[in-house]
């Protein structure tokens, strides 16, 4: 990314929580890691309302009209971007795609100046996807206070948005966190995902939160955050009422960490003999896109247990709700 | 004559009156919108005491809003529920207190993103004036005059019975 000790922030808003604004109210989303529960219930409970307007006629509502929302992707994501777009199009925002990871970027433009130019056409968000950890924050700090930020995935990071989707899926089937067991399995280490959802999980009160994968893909550090490892399925899921199943990256499957994408499917995908160690009503989650016979098995893909598909829709609401509360505070 | 607590008037006769306006007007594609939340509780009761087929209807209009630049968005939204199709249907929009109409205007932009009914009325328990938009009831429980600086408001025992208070108003504009 860009320079970040060529910038001029003071020392107030490097300490205090740059998310929220003087009234403590959410005036960006960065990470959830350091958001008050308060906050976490509001966008959950906000978000509800918004399911029923996407399956309304007309899907939309004029809270965002007039402002102009945009997505900044230094790093591509179909996906991602598109889950943004609808949902500042529902909100009767403009919604402008930038790909920056093909167009000035490229030619050498300094990350601070691409953003100092969308500010200058008047831009009301900033919805930032990059591969480095730490961007959203770099730019929240840097923009005017009338602007807002959200953080679309940087780096291994966070991924809040889908943290929050996650958990709202959760709460959905689950309807209450104070007895659940979560199980998140796979690639931990480099998943934002991940991180994401175990501290939104652990705000939110959920009581047992394990992650289970081999020894090369689990950060040292999670047991801090109260997450109990394991490094056999069998044991892991054993009882557990929530399954995430992570997305194993294409790189990751020819590097060292990884004997061969068949070696990780016979010990981390998740089979229907797998799941049938979970309790019987347990969801299956997963961020997507599947690598269908590495991560997860078809029947399970399409099972009755997985909600994969609800996931995607109850996204666009949240992150409705994200955008309005934003926008509004 | 101001309005003071003693003078308010009893919400439940208000609510009887209403019903006796309306139920000459009832006719088989008359459905019932309430207004969260005072103008639910009241719909409620309406709909009861009418016996109507069509279920009850329930708007939160916080998303149609005209002052969330001000505000920001009410910490409690709650989802708006619309059971039958609004085509064609002769609504009744019920809310506890018809102000500067502004709610009602945030209601009726809601009701056209769910369809095009064939006619829109307002009932109000209280109209109490101030009008900011050209909008008016059909069905009025009371006309009231009450200070700028106050709020009526309306509220539910957990009997279901419906009373009026009067508060000091804290924000800057009322409904």
């Amino acid at each position: 990314m860009g320079d970040p000790d060529s910038s001029d922030e003071n020392n107030e808003s490097m300490t205090a929580n740059p998310q929220l604004n003087r009234n403590g109210e959410l005036t960006h989303l960065l990470s959830i890691e350091g958001l008050p529960a308060s906050i976490l219930w509001q966008i959950l409970d906000t978000a509800r309302s918004f399911v029923s307007i996407g399956e309304r006629e007309v899907k939309k509502v004029p809270l965002l009209r007039g402002k102009s929302v945009f997505n900044l992707f230094f790093e591509a994501s179909t996906r991602t971007r598109t889950t943004f777009e609808i949902a500042a199009k529902r909100l009767s925002a403009d919604v402008i795609n930038l790909n920056i990871a093909t167009s000035s970027q490229n030619k050498g433009e300094r990350l601070l100046d691409t953003v100092d130019n969308l500010a200058a056409m008047n831009a009301d968000m900033f919805i930032v996807r990059h591969a480095q950890s730490g961007a959203a924050h770099f730019i929240a700090r840097h923009v005017s206070p009338n602007i807002h930020v959200i953080n679309a995935g940087d780096g291994r990071h966070e991924h809040p948005t889908q943290g929050l989707l996650d958990v709202f899926t959760i709460r959905h089937y689950k309807h209450d966190f104070s007895k659940l067991r979560v199980a998140i399995v796979g690639d931990v280490l480099h998943s934002r995902v991940a991180r994401s959802q175990i501290h939104a999980l652990s705000i939110l009160g959920c009581p047992e939160i394990r992650a289970i994968g081999p020894r090369t893909l689990l950060p040292r550090e999670i047991q801090g955050l109260g997450v109990h490892v394991y490094h056999d399925m069998h044991e892991g899921l054993k009882d557990v009422d929530v399954v995430t199943m992570l997305r194993l990256q294409n790189e990751r499957m020819q590097g060292p960490l990884l004997p061969s994408p068949q070696e990780f499917f016979k010990n981390y995908g998740l089979t229907p003999e797998k799941l049938a160690r979970a309790r019987p009503d347990a969801i299956v989650l997963h961020p997507g896109p599947m690598n269908r016979g590495v991560e997860i098995d078809s029947s399970v893909a399409d099972g009755t247990q997985s909600v994969i598909l609800p996931q995607v829709t109850f996204g666009i609401a949240v992150r409705m709700a994200v955008m309005s509360i934003l926008a509004g505070n | 004559m101001i309005l003071t607590a003693q003078t308010l008037p009893d919400a439940e006769a208000l609510l009887a009156e209403l019903l006796r306006q309306i139920a000459p007007t009832v006719g088989k594609n008359t459905a019932l919108i309430g207004i969260r939340t005072g103008g639910v509780w009241i719909a409620e009761r309406l709909h009861k005491a009418l016996g109507l087929n069509i279920a009850l209807g329930t708007l939160d209009v916080s998303f149609y809003r005209d002052d969330f630049e001000q505000r920001g968005l009410s910490s409690q939204v709650r989802p708006s529920t619309i059971p039958f199709s609004v085509d064609e249907q002769d609504l009744i929009l019920v809310d506890d207190v018809l102000y500067t109409g502004r709610t009602i205007r945030a209601a009726m932009n809601e009701l056209f993103d769910y369809g095009r009914p064939a006619s829109i009325r307002l009932a109000t328990l209280i109209d109490r004036g101030g009008r900011e938009l050209p909008i008016a009831a059909q069905y009025v429980g009371a006309t009231l005059d009450v200070a700028p600086n106050r709020n009526i408001e309306l509220q539910r025992t957990d009997d279901g019975r419906l009373s009026l208070v009067l508060r000091e108003d804290t924000k800057a504009a009322g409904h």
